[in-house]
């Protein structure tokens, strides 16, 4: 039956099921996005996969475009649908106006799409939140967060999924100007950042960078190692200092 | 159906029915001077003779518009690159019309000679005002260009309500473009809208061959679009039946380093030249400059001042 709306409202103003659809995100893994001057970067907690499955086939970071991609937290089957629709629309904007899309305009289609399914008939609305990154035409990089309601927000830095709120809250902190200086201080905050709430350290972080005019990039786990380790020993290094300093 | 589908609205309902009259209250299919047709009716222009009511077989003198028309647009750019379109339907390109979709085709004001080269100070578009139905002058005061917005322009070749009912349809997705975008359409953007528009149309006896002029990001932009579904980036075009004279002139006048005003003024000679010679262009000759800022309304000159203006030093 199709005639009846799933998405209505409660007494007291609220759409229930894009709640619920927000509750849906909040159990999916993590994912982080930061916006740094020439480049913009993904982190997505990989779930640990089981022993026979095939650990390529669980991707979280996807490219729209070559000047766009995106991370989603919630269900996955839901963003694999959203995902076909913003990489058709991604070419059939090329196609009509003969220009790549601007990351706000896809972020707007995908918003738009997340919000009509709030005002169908014998429809659900869409449980995933969803990261956009990328970079425009005139090289501004963007970042925009999705949500079940079908409304969208730019941010310079953001979160989502499981325990977003504290990495938001660590972001909050330690987002400076410099902290973003170079492209791999970006980088290591989305690292630092994922790793205040993923067990085990580097072996469960997936990254994606776009840098200005490339394509996106996928981080292989050595890197990856690599940047942990780095990490690790620059806390190190300012856990020492302050013991020094407190004895001296 | 398409058109709403263009439209995006359900409200908009464009269904006709025959029987519904035309302007003038005359019944369609008998006395139609109108230029309301709507998309996939058959633009009917027929005087009948006063027969009785049978329309097909009796003698009709039918109101033919040639498409007597000269329009040219070029830009004026590093290199120049003049081109002038030709869109002569009734020679060549035309496919195979009944007398019938001839009549619509017919129904086009003279082809306006449209120059459009491109020069780095922008696009100069220069169009005639004369629409003509056979032998018959029915209009010297045709405005042949359609202002779309203040920085896009279209001209008008083919049948008069085609041209300006698709571009006033352009005009407003354009502005929605505008709005949701926040930024200008490109005139790239712009003229692939109207090609696809014209598109769902094809066959069904649509008759349009326009430029779409405009300045946007990348500079002076070119296009010509028309109802079979051609859509071409270019630097010259010239469109109509008067356009080989205008070519001509144009194409011996160009240079890399034309001024504003002689690229004004070869635009102006070459639609009075082709006017000269072709019977179905005529009237005046409008001028239209497009620069970073917009298009500007240059001028607009009756043929017959301009004859004595050339003609005088020859005395």
């Amino acid at each position: 039956i199709y005639d009846r709306a799933i998405t209505v409202f409660s007494p007291d103003g609220h759409l229930f099921q894009v709640e619920y659809a927000q509750e849906a995100v909040k159990k999916g893994s993590t994912a982080v996005g930061i916006r740094g001057k020439d480049i913009v970067v993904l982190g997505v907690e990989k779930k640990s996969v089981a022993k026979l499955q095939e650990e390529r086939t669980v991707r979280k970071i996807c490219a729209l475009d070559d000047h766009v991609c995106m991370a989603f937290a919630g269900l996955t089957a839901d963003a694999r649908i959203v995902i076909n629709r913003a990489r058709v629309e991604c070419q059939s904007h090329r196609l009509t106006v003969e220009d790549p899309v601007t990351v706000e305009y896809i972020t707007r289609h995908i918003a738009t799409l997340k919000q009509r399914y709030t005002q169908s008939n014998g429809r659900r609305p869409f449980g995933i939140s969803a990261l956009i990154v990328g970079f425009d035409c005139d090289g501004t990089p963007r970042l925009y967060q999705t949500d079940p309601s079908g409304t969208y927000h730019a941010w310079k830095a953001n979160a989502i999924g499981r325990s977003a709120k504290t990495v938001r809250e660590f972001l909050e902190k330690n987002y400076t100007e410099e902290s973003i200086a170079t492209d791999n201080e970006a980088i290591k905050l989305a690292i630092k950042a994922l790793l205040e709430v993923v067990q085990s350290g580097g072996k469960n972080i997936e990254l994606a960078v776009i840098r200005r005019n490339q394509s996106l990039k996928l981080l292989e786990s050595k890197e990856i190692e690599t940047l942990v380790t780095e990490i690790e020993k620059e806390k190190e290094e300012e856990a020492e200092k302050k013991k020094q300093k407190k004895s001296t | 159906m398409a058109l709403s589908s263009v439209l995006q609205s359900e409200s908009a309902d464009f269904s006709f029915n025959n029987d519904r009259s035309f302007s003038f209250g005359c019944r369609f299919g008998q006395t139609n001077l109108g230029f309301g047709a709507a998309p996939g009716d058959r633009l009917n222009f027929a005087i009948k003779a006063s027969l009785g009511p049978d329309d097909k077989d009796g003698p009709e003198r039918k109101i033919e518009f040639l498409h007597g028309t000269t329009t040219l647009a070029f830009k004026c750019w590093i290199n120049f690159s003049v081109a002038e379109r030709n869109h002569q339907r009734t020679a060549s390109k035309a496919t195979n019309f009944s007398s019938q979709e001839q009549l619509a085709l017919l129904n086009q004001p003279a082809i306006p000679f449209v120059i459009i080269p491109q020069f780095q100070h922008g696009v100069i578009v220069a169009v005639d005002s004369r629409a003509t139905a056979g032998a018959y002058i029915a209009s010297q005061t045709v405005k042949k260009v359609i202002e779309i917005n203040p920085y896009l322009l279209g001209t008008m070749a083919g049948g008069a309500a085609d041209c300006s009912f698709w571009e006033r349809l352009l005009a407003r997705q354009c502005r929605v473009y505008e709005l949701r975008n926040k930024e200008r359409i490109s005139v790239a953007a712009a003229s692939k809208l109207l090609a696809n528009m014209v598109y769902q149309y094809k066959g069904m006896g649509l008759s349009m061959g326009t430029m779409v002029c405009g300045w946007d990001k990348r500079g002076p932009g070119l296009y010509y679009v028309d109802s079979e579904g051609n859509r071409v980036c270019g630097d010259l075009f010239a469109v109509g039946s008067g356009s080989m004279y205008a070519y001509g002139v144009v194409d011996s006048g160009l240079r890399q380093d034309l001024s504003v005003e002689e690229a004004c003024e070869l635009g102006r000679r070459a639609i009075y030249q082709a006017t000269y010679r072709d019977a179905y262009s005529g009237g005046q000759v409008n001028l239209y400059h497009v620069h970073s800022e917009g298009w500007t309304r240059v001028s607009q000159e009756d043929v017959l001042k301009l004859h004595h203006q050339y003609q005088e030093p020859k005395k």
